[in-house]
């Protein structure tokens, strides 16, 4: 035991200004979010950690005497021994090592009562910190129909810390947990276990040395160095924040002494808490039936029942038909029903956009509010359905527990180009949006399978790129209906051309560019649980939150500058070819600059103007050839759709043959599939990966890729006489 | 005898496996310990990864790291 834990009381707060800081902190699957939106309500705020791609939520709760306390709902974490950059910020928060977080005055944990032993593995390493900690045992009731009965009161005396009984989905516990909170004073934990003879010597010195020498704190020094002597690898741990040349040195000269003497220190480390937290668990938790079965679940268990239900989700053959089906559910939910709520937004944008014209006077400002702004605002916001489904199915999803399982089931497939199957959802969800996507890769531990999961996500044929086909194919086809079969099987083939594509780079970057060690795939599977609506909802209006600041500001940036382009400068008063005005603007000259790029595409510049236009959003590619080729406004979907059509398939060359030939359809459509075209996905992609390197290249070989296929598809397709 | 060719349903003791390794850091810290009673649960549809119970709950982990853990199956008498 370290010498500077003697209980003696601490106040809740140190500077009686600030409100007191609580850290929340827990295994995932402990029940965290609900617990913490229990606490808070709605006075949340969520941002990010500078530097990382961490999410940082903080809250405000209410002490019984209505004080105001500062929550901090630290990422999930087994260990502080961090593997993931979220665990590291949780590690690093908890260490005082990060200046844009206050150190929590006091530690509130969360464990699950239904797996007591694992959960307190991490609730162990935080004792060492010899904080204030308040330790909440969520899920008592699952634990209960376990057949266990958790003696709260018991360990209460053991660790010397209040010990809160709870059921955070139910609201039971939530009231003394505040009183616990409110409290002036809390104790210090009671914390004694043996560190190994073996590395007592090792911790003490390490600790003097991260005292001496690093400027720690003589607990926080404590705590680091059993950290150090946990994971192998110093520089996990150390983070940010490098030894000391000295301290290296210790531990060096240490590490080489034990491997002399054939001692595993990690594996004693780990195993010796492991004992402490057994001898804990005996005294602690009484099985109702004193011998279980092999397994260890009770009958009534939540792990009885969820093991019949994984007899069938996992089985060789209806586990695929219940994956397919809920993954056919999804999209049909994505692209169905966000239709209803897509033809309001329409409306209530032509609605607006009517009122203010009625309020503008017709000019440059008028334009650029209702051409500019406006459409710019419905551009964003015509996404925001789509989006919302998705984050909704995810976030049920992932409260289900059936994400988990999803993994599971496909980590094999992923296997196969060097992922692990934790890269399925973000790949998945790009179906819909590469923005969800490339920020659902927040779960995958591995920096370099996070990267090449961000790399490849934009190949996945986002819903921006359906009217784009649709109109292609319409355009392709001679008749004027399109028959179903020749639309559904096109369209299956861009979408496997795609996925395809994404599968075969994200083989190739792992054999070359991103090499690294075998994936892992070290994965908790939670049990079934039903899913709390109320936090689905929560999780669902933050991460649209979050997009719509994300993509949003870049989407209507970028359409008020392609509205300048595509309208200034103006052509001469007496100009009389319809064309003119877009072919004077600067639009205009940068489709003729690119021209001899594409030309050998069979695209020309007018096509060119579509291809710049699409950065903003690629659908948008269809409102651009509209305007470049007059079509007039149609209230109505199809006949705007089939007006356009009509439009390109009039067009002309200069030297008056068609310019939307089967194959240069043919060629657009592949084009579109490959090239990295949105803006705002390459914004997102700077965000999550800390610079321009790997949006720039992202753009280079994506565009490049598409550039090579269209030449050689359109170079052989016009030698074959097409 | 290793973890990756116990059959499914069967429990086993862990005896050893390797000292280095990012993996096995991380499954000693998630309760897999030499000593520690573990019992096959399932295999993923396509026969990879495997499910474990372990201190009771469920980990999955893949057959390649399960075959460098060393497993004495638990005596047919205890089940």
């Amino acid at each position: 035991m370290s010498p500077a834990t003697s209980p003696s009381p601490v106040p809740a707060s140190s500077a009686a200004t600030r409100s007191p800081v609580y850290a929340l902190v827990g295994n995932p699957n402990a029940g965290k979010s609900t617990l913490f939106n229990a606490l808070t309500g709605l006075k949340q705020k969520v941002g990010n950690y500078p530097g990382v791609t961490v999410e940082r939520k903080v809250g405000t709760a209410y002490s019984q005497h209505g004080q105001a306390l500062t929550l901090i709902d630290l990422p999930g974490a087994y260990s502080l021994a961090a593997r993931s950059p979220d665990e590291a910020v949780t590690r690093d928060v908890l260490l005082g090592r990060r200046a844009d977080t206050p150190t929590p005055d006091r530690i509130v944990c969360i464990a699950d009562a239904t797996n007591l032993e694992r959960n307190l593995y991490l609730v162990h390493q935080i004792l060492d910190l010899g904080r204030p900690v308040i330790l909440v045992l969520n899920m008592m009731d699952l634990a209960a129909q376990a057949g266990l009965r958790i003696r709260a009161d018991r360990l209460e005396h053991e660790l010397g810390i209040p010990v809160i009984p709870c059921e955070a989905a139910h609201g039971k516990g939530i009231i003394e947990l505040k009183l616990a909170l409110s409290r002036h004073e809390l104790p210090l934990p009671r914390h004694a276990w043996t560190v190994p003879p073996a590395l007592a010597p090792a911790v003490s010195e390490l600790q003097a040395s991260l005292t001496d020498h690093d400027a720690k704190g003589p607990l926080v020094a404590r705590a680091e160095a059993l950290l150090l002597l946990t994971d192998p690898d110093p520089l996990r741990v150390s983070g940010s924040t490098p030894l000391s040349a000295p301290t290296q040195r210790l531990l060096e000269s240490w590490k080489t002494r034990w491997q002399g003497e054939g001692t595993d220190w990690s594996g004693e480390l780990v195993a010796a808490r492991y004992e402490a937290i057994g001898k804990l668990v005996a005294q602690v938790v009484v099985p109702a039936e004193a011998t279980a079965g092999a397994a260890g679940a009770g009958a009534g268990s939540a792990l009885a029942l969820s093991d019949r239900i994984d007899a069938v989700a996992t089985h060789p053959v209806w586990g695929w038909v219940i994956f397919l089906g809920i993954m056919a559910t999804m999209f049909l939910a994505i692209f169905t029903l966000a239709e209803i709520p897509m033809g309001w937004i329409e409306g209530l944008v032509g609605w607006t956009a009517e009122r203010v014209a009625a309020l503008i006077p017709p000019g440059a400002f008028h334009d650029l509010v209702i051409d500019g702004a406006i459409a710019g605002v419905e551009g964003v916001i015509i996404f925001l359905p789509q989006i919302l489904i998705l984050f909704f199915f995810i976030g049920l999803l992932e409260s289900t527990g059936y994400m988990a399982r999803a993994a599971f089931i496909m980590d094999r497939v992923m296997s196969k180009v060097g992922l692990n199957g934790k890269s399925f959802i973000p790949l998945l969800s790009s179906y819909a949006c590469a923005i969800p996507g490339v920020m659902a890769t927040r779960t995958i531990e591995e920096p370099k399978d996070r990267l090449v999961t961000i790399l490849v996500a934009p190949f996945m044929s986002c819903s921006a790129r359906l009217p784009v086909y649709l109109l292609l194919i319409a355009a392709l086809v001679s008749a004027n209906e399109v028959p179903l079969g020749t639309q559904v099987g096109l369209l299956l083939l861009l979408y496997s051309l795609g996925t395809g594509a994404a599968f075969f780079f994200a083989w190739l970057f792992k054999k070359t560019l991103l090499r690294g060690a075998p994936p892992l795939m070290i994965l908790e599977l939670p049990p079934y649980r039903l899913p709390r609506l109320r936090d689905v909802f929560f999780q669902m209006a933050e991460r649209g939150w979050v997009f719509v600041k994300r993509a949003g500001t870049v989407i209507l940036a970028l359409s008020l500058l392609l509205w300048f382009l595509a309208n200034h400068p103006k052509p001469p008063e007496d100009a009389a070819r319809p064309e003119d005005p877009l072919a004077h603007s600067y639009a205009g000259r940068v489709g003729r600059v690119v021209e001899p790029v594409i030309a050998p595409l069979g695209f020309d510049w007018r096509i060119g103007i579509g291809l710049l236009q699409s950065f903003a959003a690629r659908e948008v590619f269809n409102s651009s050839m509209s305007v470049i080729f007059s079509v007039e406004e149609s209230a109505d979907e199809e006949t705007g759709r089939a007006r356009l059509r009509e439009a390109l398939r009039a067009a002309e060359r200069p030297d008056g043959t068609r310019l939307f030939t089967p194959l240069v359809c043919l060629n657009l459509m592949v084009f579109y599939v490959f090239a990295m075209q949105c803006v705002a996905t390459l914004a997102v992609v700077r965000r999550e990966t800390g610079g321009w390197k790997w949006p720039l290249f992202q753009l280079g070989y994506m565009t490049g890729t598409a550039w090579l296929l269209c030449f050689v598809i359109y170079q052989v397709g016009r030698a074959l006489g097409f | 005898m290793n973890l990756a060719q116990l059959s499914i349903g069967a429990s086993a003791t862990v005896r050893a496996y390797p000292q280095a390794g990012a993996a096995f850091t991380r499954l000693r810290e998630m309760g897999l310990l030499p000593g520690t009673r573990i019992t096959l649960v399932r295999a993923a549809p396509l026969g990879d990864p495997l499910e474990i119970q372990v201190r009771g709950y469920r980990l999955s982990l893949r057959k390649s790291e399960a075959a460098l853990v060393e497993v004495a199956p638990a005596a047919e008498a205890t089940e």
